[in-house]
């Protein structure tokens, strides 16, 4: 699904990166902690949070995430929006919460990055 | 010789600068033409322990090498050590404040993320001295 599509499912508004908006994404993870995108994220991943601050950008561009949306119709800040510029990553925000937009992405064919495992060796 | 010898030093606390550390190391891998897969692996570790860094310890550096077949990553910090190297392995399990977890962090994923990102993980500890990490990462062939 392209970021542009995803946009427009989500009534959202680009941030930045309006020159990436035709770049594929393969899954969503949708998470406010960047401790759970660190260990979980591979891939062309679009990422949905309601925490706006840096961490998520530096958090984003580690894991090559090129695709962030704030939901809650949270905006960043201009540092935030900078460092995003800096790194090339796309940022959007959507009115909707994070449990909407989750099931707009996701009704509209775009899956999750699969399930996890339990420690304890059950499934 | 190795290609690359860096190091930096990361301070207790320095959230303004989260991440820098990290970046410099995956700018530095991106110019060395690394495996993406590799670079992300190496550029999680290395996140997630200057991290560790800021919010656990009391100041450390992390020595960054680039050999022809490998990068390593060497933390070591001026403690203040980890009592139970078990427990603070097992996911999540975490002693972060609720400031960090405001931020996002401190879910208890970072030292079980670390082993599992890199080919080799050696942890040590001594409890009122330091903690040191050594991550190996093969670089592709």
């Amino acid at each position: 699904m392209t970021i542009r599509k995803i946009c427009e499912l989500l009534e959202a508004r680009v941030i930045t990166g309006e020159d990436k908006l035709d770049n594929e994404m393969d899954t969503a993870f949708s998470s406010d902690m960047m401790s759970d995108v660190l260990a979980y994220v591979t891939g062309r991943t679009v990422l949905l949070t309601g925490t706006v601050n840096e961490h998520v950008i530096r958090t984003a561009e580690m894991v090559d995430v090129e695709c962030v949306v704030f939901v809650r119709a949270k905006l960043p800040s201009q540092e935030v929006i900078d460092r995003a510029v800096e790194d090339g990553i796309v940022l959007l925000s959507t009115p909707h919460t994070l449990y909407v937009t989750s099931g707009i992405l996701y009704s509209n064919g775009l899956p999750g990055i699969g399930r996890r495992k339990y420690q304890d060796a059950s499934d | 010789m190795p290609l690359i010898n860096e190091r930096y030093d990361v301070k207790k606390d320095d959230f303004v600068s989260a991440g820098e550390a990290s970046a410099k190391i995956k700018r530095t891998l991106k110019k060395l033409g690394a495996d993406p897969v590799v670079m992300r692996r190496v550029s999680v570790c290395a996140y997630e322990v200057e991290l560790n860094l800021i919010i656990h310890s009391l100041g450390g550096c992390i020595d960054f090498t680039v050999d022809s077949d490998q990068v390593t990553l060497l933390v070591t910090d001026i403690g203040p050590g980890i009592p139970d190297l078990d427990l603070a392995m097992s996911e999540g399990w975490s002693t972060a404040s609720e400031e960090v977890r405001n931020m996002g962090f401190g879910a208890g994923m970072g030292l079980p993320n670390m082993k599992r990102n890199a080919d080799a993980f050696e942890i040590q500890s001594t409890v009122g001295v330091s903690t040191t990490i050594l991550m190996k990462f093969k670089l592709a062939a």
